[in-house]
Order: C-alpha cells, then sequence, then structure tokens
C-alpha cells in the first residue's frame, strides 16, 4: 500500500451521478414538479373564480366596491374615543382607527390584569390552606363553565342598575360611582410629569442594567451585591428629583356634576368596564389552570432537593419551580391572550365600540360589507399574529438551555 | 389506470367550474322577474323584517307576526301568489337587514327602512313605495324634566348602530352646536333596556317605534316622555334589489292597489259587493276590466287578493297602528291632509 495509490474513493470530492429530469411519469422529481404544478394551478383557479364571481356579482347588483369610503367623511357618532373625533368633519378611515385603538385598549389591558390574576388564582388553588385552595377551586369551576357573553351581559346589567349621577355613590369628592360608569380625579399634566415619566424609564433600564451586572458578578464571585438600593434610587428616587427640579407641580381636576352628567375628571365606561371585567374574570380562570398544570408539571424532587438547601416556600416557587413551570406555561398561555383579544369583539353586544362594532356600522351605512369584514378579519389577524410572534419569542428565550 | 383517474379528476373540476359558471345567468322562462319566479317555484314569500317592533312586526301569543310592515309582506304574498298567507318572516337587525337583501336570502325588506340617497345609490337596491311617513324623535324619563331637545346638550344618548337616525341626531346636534354621548347597542331590548335603566338619558330612533314602544310600557308609559322636536324626514319603506324591475314593479303597485281600494272605499269586507259596480276604476283594480295584472305578470285578481285577505292600507293601519294610539297625521289620504297619493292605475 504505497502513498501514491490512494483509494480514488478517498480523494477529491466524490461527484453525485447527475440526475437529470426525465419527461416520464417515472422519473419522481417530473412527477412531483407536475402535481405541485396541478395543486398551485387548483388554488389559483379557484382564488380567481371566487374573485371574478364575486365582482360579477357586485357588478350586476350595482353594489359600489374598494376602499374609498375609507376616506369619505363618516357621520357616524363614537362614545369613546382615544383620538379627537367629530363624525362632521372626520372619515370613516379615522372612525375605524378609533375602533382598533378601543380594541387594543380592552386587549392590552385585559391581558395584563387576567396574567395577574390568573396567577395568583392558580398559585391559591395549591395553596396549603384548605380555605384558600377551595375557594381558587370554586372561581375556576364557576366562572369557566358560564358563556363569555352571558357573563358580559350580566356584568353590564349590574354596571346599569347602579344610581343615577344625582345619586352616585361617593368616595369623598373625587370618586364617583353610578350607571354613567365611574367616575376618577384626573392629574392635571404638566411637562414636569412627562419629565418624570422619562426618568422612570430610565431607572427602569438602569436598574436592569445594574442587576445584570450584579448576577455576572455573583457568578464570577460567588457575593451578590444588593440590587434593592438601586432599584429604589433610580426608579423612585429619579423621577421625584426630576420633578422637583421642575417646580413639583400637583393639580387635581375632579369630576363635577353639571347637567346631564360628570364634567371633567376621567371615565370608565360601564360598556368598558363591564367589558373589561368579563373577559379578565373569565380568562383569569383559564389562566389559573393553566398556571396550576404548569406548576404541577414541575417534579417534587424539585421541591424537595430546594427545601433541602433551607430555602423557603417562596423562594422556592420564584427561584426554582416558576422558571421551570413557565416552559410548560407559556405555550397555552398564548392561546388565552389570542382568545381574550378575539372575544373583544362580543363588545357589539354592550355597546362598547371596539373595532367590530364600528367596522359593522360602517359597512352598514356605507353597504360594503366585503370589503368591512376584510377589513375587521385583517386587524384581528394583524393583532393575534403580532402576540404570536411575541410570545414564541419568549417562549424561545426562556427554553431549557442544555449544556 | 393512472391516465384515467387523472383524466377523470380533471373532467371533474373542469365540470364543476362549467356548472357554477352557467347556473348564475340561467334564466328560466317565465314572467320575465327572476325573483317572482323564484317565489312561485317555491310557493313562498321571503320577507325581511324586525326583530319585533309593535306595531310594525311582532309575533303575537300564537306566534303570527303582527304589524304594518309584516301586513306589507303579505300584500305582497297575495299579489303574487294569490295567498296572503304564504309568507316566511326572516327578522333582521339593523346591521344584517341589508346584506340579507342583497344576497338574495329575503325577497323584499320591510322593516321600517329608511328611504335614502346613499342606500340607493351604494346598496344595490331601491325603495318601491313609502309605507310609513315617520321622523326621528326623542323618548326621555318625565323625571329628567326635559321639555325640549334643545335643552339636551350633554346628554347621552341610547341609539342603534347603521341606522339613519344614529346619522340624524348627529347632525342635530352639529346644527345646534351642542355636544352628546352615543350608546350604540345593536339588540332592540339590550338597547331599550338601558335607557329605562337611565344609562341614557334619552332613546331615540323612529318617532312611530318611539310611540309604540312607550305604548308597550303599559302602566309605565306615563313616566316617559316624547318630546316635541321631530328632527329628520324618515321615510319608511318597502326595499327590493335593483337589476329586477319586473319585481319592483310588483312590490310597488301591491301598495298602490291598496291604496286605491282605500281611496275608492273598497275594505275586505265589502268588496263582493263591487263585481256590478260601474265605477271604471273599481272595475280595473278588481279585474273586471282591463288587463292591469297581466302588465305586472300577475293573475288579473292580484288586487282582489289584496284587498280580500289583507285589506286595503286604511284597515291594515287601523288594525296595527291605532290601537298603539298613534294618530294617523301624515300618513292620511292626499285629499284628507296627508301624503299618501296613489298614481293611477290605468
Amino acid at each position: 500500500m504505497s502513498e501514491t495509490t490512494a483509494d480514488p474513493r478517498l480523494t477529491g470530492p466524490r461527484a453525485a451521478p447527475r440526475k437529470r429530469i426525465r419527461l416520464s411519469w417515472s422519473d419522481p422529481v417530473f412527477r412531483s414538479i407536475v402535481w405541485q404544478m396541478v395543486v398551485v394551478g387548483i388554488v389559483v383557479a379557484i382564488v380567481w373564480y371566487l374573485t371574478a364571481n364575486t365582482n360579477r356579482n357586485l357588478a350586476a347588483r350595482r353594489i359600489a366596491t374598494g376602499f374609498a369610503f375609507l376616506s369619505r367623511n363618516a357621520g357616524i357618532p363614537i362614545g369613546e374615543s382615544a383620538l379627537p373625533y367629530d363624525p362632521a368633519v372626520n372619515t370613516y378611515g379615522r372612525a375605524l382607527l378609533i375602533g382598533v385603538l378601543n380594541t387594543l385598549r380592552v386587549a392590552v389591558v385585559g391581558i395584563v390584569l387576567a396574567t395577574i390574576l390568573g396567577t395568583i388564582i392558580g398559585i391559591a388553588r395549591l395553596s396549603h390552606n384548605w380555605l384558600v385552595a377551595r375557594l381558587a377551586a370554586i372561581y375556576v369551576e364557576v366562572l369557566r363553565d358560564i358563556p363569555v357573553l352571558l357573563q358580559l351581559l350580566f356584568w353590564y346589567l349590574v354596571l346599569q342598575s347602579l344610581p343615577a349621577p344625582r345619586q352616585s355613590l361617593r368616595i369623598g369628592d373625587a370618586v364617583f360611582l353610578s350607571n354613567r360608569g365611574i367616575k376618577l380625579p384626573l392629574l392635571v399634566w404638566e411637562t414636569a410629569h412627562t419629565g418624570a415619566l422619562i426618568g422612570f424609564l430610565v431607572g427602569i433600564v438602569g436598574t436592569i442594567l445594574f442587576a445584570r451586572r450584579a448576577r455576572r458578578r455573583q457568578e464570577a464571585t460567588g457575593s451578590r451585591p444588593p440590587v434593592w438600593p438601586v432599584a429604589l434610587v433610580l426608579l423612585l428616587g429619579l423621577p421625584a428629583a426630576i420633578w422637583g427640579a421642575l417646580g413639583a407641580p400637583f393639580a387635581i381636576e375632579l369630576p363635577v356634576l353639571r347637567g346631564f352628567n360628570f364634567v371633567g375628571g376621567g371615565t370608565v365606561s360601564p360598556e368598558y368596564g363591564a367589558l373589561l371585567m368579563g373577559l379578565v374574570l373569565y380568562t383569569a380562570a383559564y389562566i389559573a389552570e393553566i398556571v396550576r398544570s404548569g406548576i404541577q408539571a414541575v417534579a417534587g424532587g424539585q421541591w424537595e432537593a430546594a427545601g433541602a438547601l433551607g430555602l423557603s416556600r417562596w423562594q422556592v416557587l420564584r427561584l426554582i419551580v416558576l422558571p421551570q413551570a413557565l416552559r410548560v406555561i407559556i405555550p397555552p398561555m398564548t392561546s388565552q391572550y389570542l382568545n381574550i383579544t378575539k372575544n373583544s369583539s362580543l363588545a357589539v353586544a354592550i355597546g362598547y365600540q371596539d373595532v367590530v362594532s364600528i367596522a359593522s356600522t360602517t359597512l352598514n351605512q356605507t353597504g360594503q360589507a366585503i370589503e368591512g369584514i376584510g377589513l375587521i378579519m385583517a386587524v384581528f389577524l394583524a393583532i393575534s399574529l403580532s402576540i404570536s410572534l411575541f410570545m414564541n419569542w419568549y417562549n424561545a428565550r426562556i427554553a431549557l438551555v442544555e449544556r | 389506470m393512472f391516465r384515467s383517474t387523472r383524466t377523470r379528476g380533471a373532467a371533474l373540476f373542469a365540470g364543476l367550474l362549467l356548472t357554477a359558471g352557467l347556473a348564475a345567468p340561467a334564466h328560466a322562462e317565465g314572467s320575465g322577474s327572476a325573483t317572482l319566479d323564484a317565489v312561485r317555484a317555491r310557493g313562498q314569500l321571503v320577507c325581511g323584517v324586525s326583530t319585533g317592533v309593535p306595531g310594525f312586526s311582532l309575533p303575537d301569543s300564537q306566534g303570527v307576526t303582527r304589524g304594518i310592515d309584516a301586513d306589507g309582506c303579505r300584500t305582497i304574498a297575495a299579489a303574487a301568489l294569490g295567498d296572503a298567507s304564504k309568507v316566511k318572516f326572516v327578522p333582521l337587525t339593523t346591521t344584517n337587514r341589508f346584506t340579507a337583501l342583497q344576497s338574495g336570502e329575503v325577497d323584499v325588506l320591510i322593516r321600517s327602512t329608511t328611504w335614502t340617497l346613499a342606500r340607493e345609490g351604494n346598496l344595490g337596491l331601491e325603495f318601491a313605495w313609502v309605507n310609513y311617513y315617520d321622523g326621528t324623535g326623542f323618548l326621555v324619563k318625565k323625571s329628567s324634566g326635559v321639555k325640549s331637545a334643545k335643552e339636551m346638550d350633554g346628554a347621552t344618548i341610547c341609539v342603534q348602530p347603521g341606522t339613519s337616525t344614529e346619522l340624524a341626531i348627529a347632525d342635530y346636534y352639529r346644527l345646534n352646536n351642542m355636544k352628546f354621548t352615543p350608546i350604540l347597542i345593536q339588540d332592540l331590548p339590550e338597547i331599550q333596556n338601558a335607557f329605562l335603566s337611565g344609562r341614557c338619558d334619552a332613546y331615540s330612533t323612529d318617532g312611530s317605534a318611539l310611540a309604540t314602544f312607550r305604548f308597550s310600557q303599559g302602566p309605565k308609559a306615563d313616566d316617559l316622555v316624547l318630546l316635541p322636536e321631530i328632527i329628520s324626514k324618515e321615510p319608511l319603506g318597502v326595499m327590493v334589489r335593483k337589476g329586477d324591475d319586473k319585481w319592483f314593479d310588483v312590490a310597488r303597485w301591491s301598495y298602490v292597489a291598496a291604496l286605491t281600494a282605500e281611496e275608492n272605499g273598497v275594505t275586505s269586507q265589502n268588496i263582493d259587493s263591487f263585481a256590478d259596480s260601474k265605477v271604471p276604476d273599481i272595475r280595473r283594480l278588481l279585474g273586471l276590466e282591463g288587463e292591469l295584472g297581466k302588465a305586472l305578470g300577475l293573475d288579473n285578481k292580484w288586487a282582489y287578493n289584496i284587498v280580500k285577505q289583507v285589506g286595503n292600507y286604511g284597515e291594515v293601519w287601523d288594525r296595527n297602528i291605532t290601537p298603539m294610539g298613534m294618530p294617523r297625521g301624515i300618513n292620511n289620504l292626499w285629499n284628507k291632509g296627508g301624503l299618501q297619493y296613489a298614481p293611477p292605475m290605468r
């Protein structure tokens, strides 16, 4: 075996036998290409047929088409709006944008509150306290078994049966509870407050950076510098200092009863309140079950091992169990977040003007049903995909890193 | 083997496309109206009505839908089918009514719907006749002390979405430089509840619906006050799809026949006594002379059937609206100071 006579199979790249597509059924490559083309062709033909058929029928029935109506004057009144809106001058496009914002207002606040409430109840169900555990179980079983639409109507009825504005329940001269909603005092906003808010955001970033450094230090030396005094200074001290430096303005706008209703202050309308309450309480029951199952999915040995290290029950939960439970919790949680967003469209039943409500009024006034429904679908698809993307990113981040 | 399944699949697909393509434009031999032919083939008129407005369309204790709109459906059924009872009532909300008519789910829409330009221009629908001249009003609680709509600056108003009322109120408040908060609820009982519970200061819709709603409250009706302002014109009518002119004619002239009968004093009770009438108008109406029915593609007895089975316009009014305590007002015949004017049937 000399060096010059190396095995030709081991020297140089081995050329694969050249694949040549033969125009024959016996060639699998050719066959699969044909089938792919047939499938694409059928899909295109169906879509084309449906579109052409719709257009032809719309034209035959002389129904207006296109999205030109979005820039037309709306004329429809809107009760609750995050943006300035006047039916006399604003367009359908703006009305729909307000609808989207109203939907987001319910979905985002609802997701945050339902997560907090659901986690608390889920943990409470596992409590060693018999009463707490039973109460949490009853909550879950009752709320989960009643259709959410019924719950919304129930809360709306409850809020409607509050006394009229003149006889409203009150807390001092600041908070009023009536069938027109909850009236709250509002802070008169000035630049100093904006400054304080920016200071607070800076404080959050600073705290995160400091906590990271503390962790690196702990990994390197074993001793962990305390984070909380720094966090306290950054989160409270910094905003307070900015606010103080800008003159510490503080004025409260109180709601005052005038004419038919309260003037000034902030409002939580009965419609928004009922919708938020119904969705949060309902979804929290599901989230509680997800949290409970996630915690129980963590092997019992983890509790025992952590206990043997001398950690308290709360520390075990926070440092050992919850981080592992999150991996089980996050995927089903994503679908609950999607549910809360989609269920927000039940707002129509109780008169909260979300995007479905405004779009269906729009399609009724303009007669363009296909465009209106298309817009609703696009909005929900966009919101749902955003939630999914974020949750998938987070899921990947907390996934088990194997070493 | 391979080949034959493939060809069969392709043929099936092509066949599907073909039948689907042919189904749409196909017109059977008949009256020249696709809708009238479909109604006859079905033996039933499918009529879109409200989900329950007393006096307009509301099922009674026997489940029979009563009201001026429901009788409108019967009038057209009597003309098209010769039998006023062959009607299927489809309750529709304010937001799905137009789609139901556009898509052909109902043959005709009689749902206290206001005749406006935009609706005829954009929706592919048109109004055949006005069966009730109405206007937007406000209902408030007596305890609020409000006497006029002008005092309602800052008020919260309950209104159904997708209605012409909604636009009329926005216009009225804009015109008077006032502000209001709308509460828009689609479901009729829900919105009435919201008003009664005090969520809104006022409930606004067509004056007729407000009056009948107030009436339906029984002894509590006196706690509610209808404000004097009528802030818009709301001619409520009969709607059909565009593009079927013959069907449009049937819907329109059925109403005209009922009006003409009232003008001539022909009622469901006395109609048979006119069999030897010498009055040309009545002879034409009853199909004793001329071929008016044929011109519409109907039986020559069409108008006779309407009056005999449903009654003339005045009878329909007296049966449905009078019990609600509403005066005939502008809905009276033109020669009695109202707006209902029948074009000549000749």
